[in-house]
């Protein structure tokens, strides 16, 4: 297996994009990307695209092709992945595969989605597609009742308080005030949090990432092809994929993300580091809990003390280590298909020193965990400024 | 798009109409087990229900008389065209307009139509009433803005869908002026944020859609549009009257055109009454018009879904002192109320079909 590097990065304004349908999207982040690699499109040789549930959404499947299509890539091989809200962190580890084996020098792999054509009650059906249809969303089950139902085990077995919970989405709405391109950039309070209406008990509105119209690409090369396109290529050093128990009752703790302790072992092992060693991290904040449980199953922290180490500022830019720079699925916004890209995308400009206000001083190493489902699916990718 | 020189198109007279049966939204909020913090921003306290006995075309008569009431030297003969606009007409086919015009006692030779866009069909009557003033074609028109605003029971529309309207008497160089029109602009584009379906009784709409890429978008166009052509700017204005869906967007437009909040709340009826659909933006207007002093500048904003603005600069003249008691103000009719719970009101809109 050789290695690989990013050399190019794109994004589009996350938010309520209803001037852009779904391939518009992603072309304009595609194109930002093209252009941040300072290559041309037919250098492009197979794409890869995490798209979580088009169908649902804008009544559109087949999305490889299409987009392919819109970016001019004829002929181009053009797979899309689905994963849940992990579906471009799983795109991500096909298309590193695609070129580590030698398979492919170049290619392109992005996420999208489009999810504002429908209501947000239609949103949340599609949302809990993503869980267990016979054994879970059939009986009313939706993702924000069953972290909910995280949440309350967890303040049970750890004494996690609802005001560490909101003080995660304090933390990356602060950040995402320094990120043009995040869905809210503005700053909220504890008490503001929990005063925002209950969406299930513990979880208010400002506890829950929301629902965003998005895509964001990267551009992947062989490690010795990236200095012909950049000066600050960004290596990946690691990745963990692990999957989980479907239906959250089938687990016999719901407090720990199997998946995800799984897929940092083995990405800490890949990339030759321990915990200690990240600098910065964009993880997978589709509710407060999930952020507080991600320190504690990545190993930031000790299990149980999620709730203490937010509590302590240790995840701050700038901190011990510092999460969700760009605001994270909460304030950033998650596009579900392009969350785990969008986290690439972040990771990348922080190893390169280009993050402007939200930089990460010194940043070396960094790490992307993107969850599908309740836990699911976990695919972690570490990133360096270095080579192995 | 069109400036009137001349300040010679004016209204005449002007009356409004608001159903004296009100429900407090906790008592939607009640039925439908819903959180008050979840419409915490609508900004709207209670909306005006209409009565078992009224429709949209009672509401445009009784504010069509007194619009006649505040136009004495105006004999319903001649009154040339009688224009209503809405879009909860009872009838799907067979106008408003021609019970209003029989019920005011206007004379055979009237043109008569009704107006649907949305929000805005009331605005286009007013347009209509003008260029047929201004061309010579009528004396006086007669422009209808009411509804009995229709809502999905659940929907959060129900928690603002209110029943009332306004009446405008519209002349060139002829009565005695009330407010004469200085410049109207108008914008539309098909932007499909509200629609009701032929044969379907509630309308549906886009959720947050129905906002900034529509009711911000047309009224910020229309509203700067017209300050431009008449090389104005929000200083110049005494008062706003955007539409009012809700009691947040007109005072959250006011702000983004530059208005200060003290112009925008005389005209604003949202948070009290509701949103009486095509006679939203007309009612403000006539609520600001019972307070409005001899030269004072208004800038009026309908919206109709679909989507569209219309823009109005509108002078208040003298005649408005010697008019504006000669017929109930709309404050009258905001304080003249009477509660009802749930049960009785979806019995009065007849939303139990039997």
């Amino acid at each position: 297996m050789r290695e690989v590097a990013v050399v190019g990065v794109g994004m589009t304004k996350f938010g309520e994009r209803w001037d852009k349908q779904l391939r518009d999207l992603f072309v304009e982040a595609a194109n930002e990307a093209l252009k941040d690699a300072n290559m041309e499109r037919n250098e492009i040789q197979a794409l890869y695209v995490g798209n979580f549930s088009a169908g649902s959404f804008v009544g559109q499947e087949h999305v490889g092709p299409l987009l392919a299509d819109y970016l001019s890539l004829k002929y181009k091989p053009a797979f899309r992945v689905e994963s849940a809200c992990a579906s471009s962190g799983m795109a991500f580890n096909l298309a590193y595969m695609a070129v580590a084996s030698g398979m492919y020098d170049i290619v392109m792999v992005g996420g999208v989605e489009k999810m504002t054509d429908i209501s947000a009650p239609e949103a949340t059906s599609v949302y809990a597609k993503a869980m267990d249809a016979e054994w879970e969303s059939f009986f009313g089950l939706t993702l924000p009742a069953a972290f909910a139902l995280i949440a309350r085990r967890h303040f049970v077995q750890y004494g996690t308080k609802p005001e560490q919970l909101a003080m995660v989405s304090v933390k990356n709405h602060r950040n995402a005030a320094k990120n043009p391109l995040a869905q809210f950039q503005f700053e909220v309070t504890v008490e503001r949090v929990l005063a925002s209406p209950i969406v299930a008990d513990p979880l208010h509105v400002l506890d829950c990432s929301p629902i965003t119209d998005g895509a964001a690409v990267a551009i992947l090369c062989s490690a010795e092809l990236a200095k012909k396109y950049t000066d600050t290529p960004v290596y990946v050093l690691g990745f963990g994929i692990a999957s989980d128990t479907i239906a959250l009752h089938d687990r016999s703790d719901i407090t720990t993300l199997g998946a995800v302790v799984e897929a940092s072992r083995q990405a800490y092992k890949m990339a030759g580091i321990e915990p200690k060693n990240i600098d910065v991290a964009e993880l997978h904040d589709s509710f407060t809990i999930t952020e507080i449980i991600s320190y504690e199953d990545l190993g930031f922290c000790e299990k149980g003390k999620g709730g203490l180490m937010i509590q302590e500022g240790e995840t701050e830019i700038g901190g011990r280590i510092s999460v969700n720079p760009s605001g994270g699925l909460k304030a950033r916004g998650n596009p579900i298909g392009a969350t785990g890209v969008a986290q690439v995308v972040e990771i990348v400009q922080q190893l390169r020193g280009t993050a402007g206000k939200r930089q990460v001083p010194g940043a070396e190493i960094g790490m992307t965990q993107n969850i599908g489902g309740t836990g699911s699916t976990c695919a972690i990718h570490i990133f360096g400024r270095q080579r192995r | 798009m069109t400036i009137f020189k001349d300040k010679k198109t004016a209204i005449v007279g002007y009356g409004s109409y608001i159903p004296r049966y009100r429900i407090k939204i906790e008592s939607i909020a009640h039925a439908w087990g819903e959180s008050l913090d979840m419409l915490k921003g609508l900004r709207v306290q209670e909306i005006s229900v209409k009565g078992p006995d009224e429709d949209q075309v009672t509401i445009a008569v009784e504010a069509a008389r007194n619009a006649l009431r505040r136009a004495p030297e105006v004999s319903p003969k001649d009154i040339g065209a009688i224009y209503s606009g809405s879009e909860s007409k009872p009838y799907a086919v067979k106008p408003t307009s021609t019970i209003v015009a029989a019920a005011i006692g206007a004379p055979m030779s009237v043109r008569l139509a009704d107006y649907e866009f949305a929000c805005k069909g009331g605005t286009e009557a007013i347009i209509s009433c003008i260029a047929q003033a201004r061309s010579g074609m009528i004396k006086y028109g007669l422009a209808i803005a009411a509804d009995c605003s229709q809502s999905l029971p659940g929907d959060v529309l129900e928690y603002t869908a209110s029943a009332g309207g306004s009446a405008f008497i519209i002349g060139h160089d002829s009565g005695d002026p009330i407010a004469y029109f200085e410049g109207q602009y108008s914008v539309g584009t098909d932007t499909p944020d509200f629609w009701r379906r032929d044969l379907i009784k509630y309308p549906r709409h886009g959720g947050r859609f129905t906002g900034e890429p529509a009711y911000f978008r047309h009224v910020i166009a229309a509203a700067t549009g017209l300050m431009k052509e008449l090389d104005m700017k929000p200083e110049d204005f005494d008062y706003i009257v955007p539409h009012q869906p809700n009691g947040s967007f007109p005072v959250e437009v006011a702000k983004r055109l530059g208005f200060s909040e003290s112009k925008v709340l005389p005209g604003l009826l949202s948070p009290i009454v509701g949103n009486f659909y095509s006679g939203s933006s007309p009612t403000g207007l006539c609520k600001v018009l019972d307070q409005a002093k001899p030269g004072q500048r208004i800038l009026l904003v309908s919206f109709g879904s679909g989507a569209g603005s219309d823009a109005f600069s509108i002078v208040v003249t003298e005649g408005i002192e010697r008019k504006r008691d000669l017929a109930p103000k709309v404050e009258d009719y905001i304080n003249r109320k009477k509660y009802i719970d749930y049960s009785l009101y979806v019995r009065f809109w007849g939303k139990i079909a039997l």
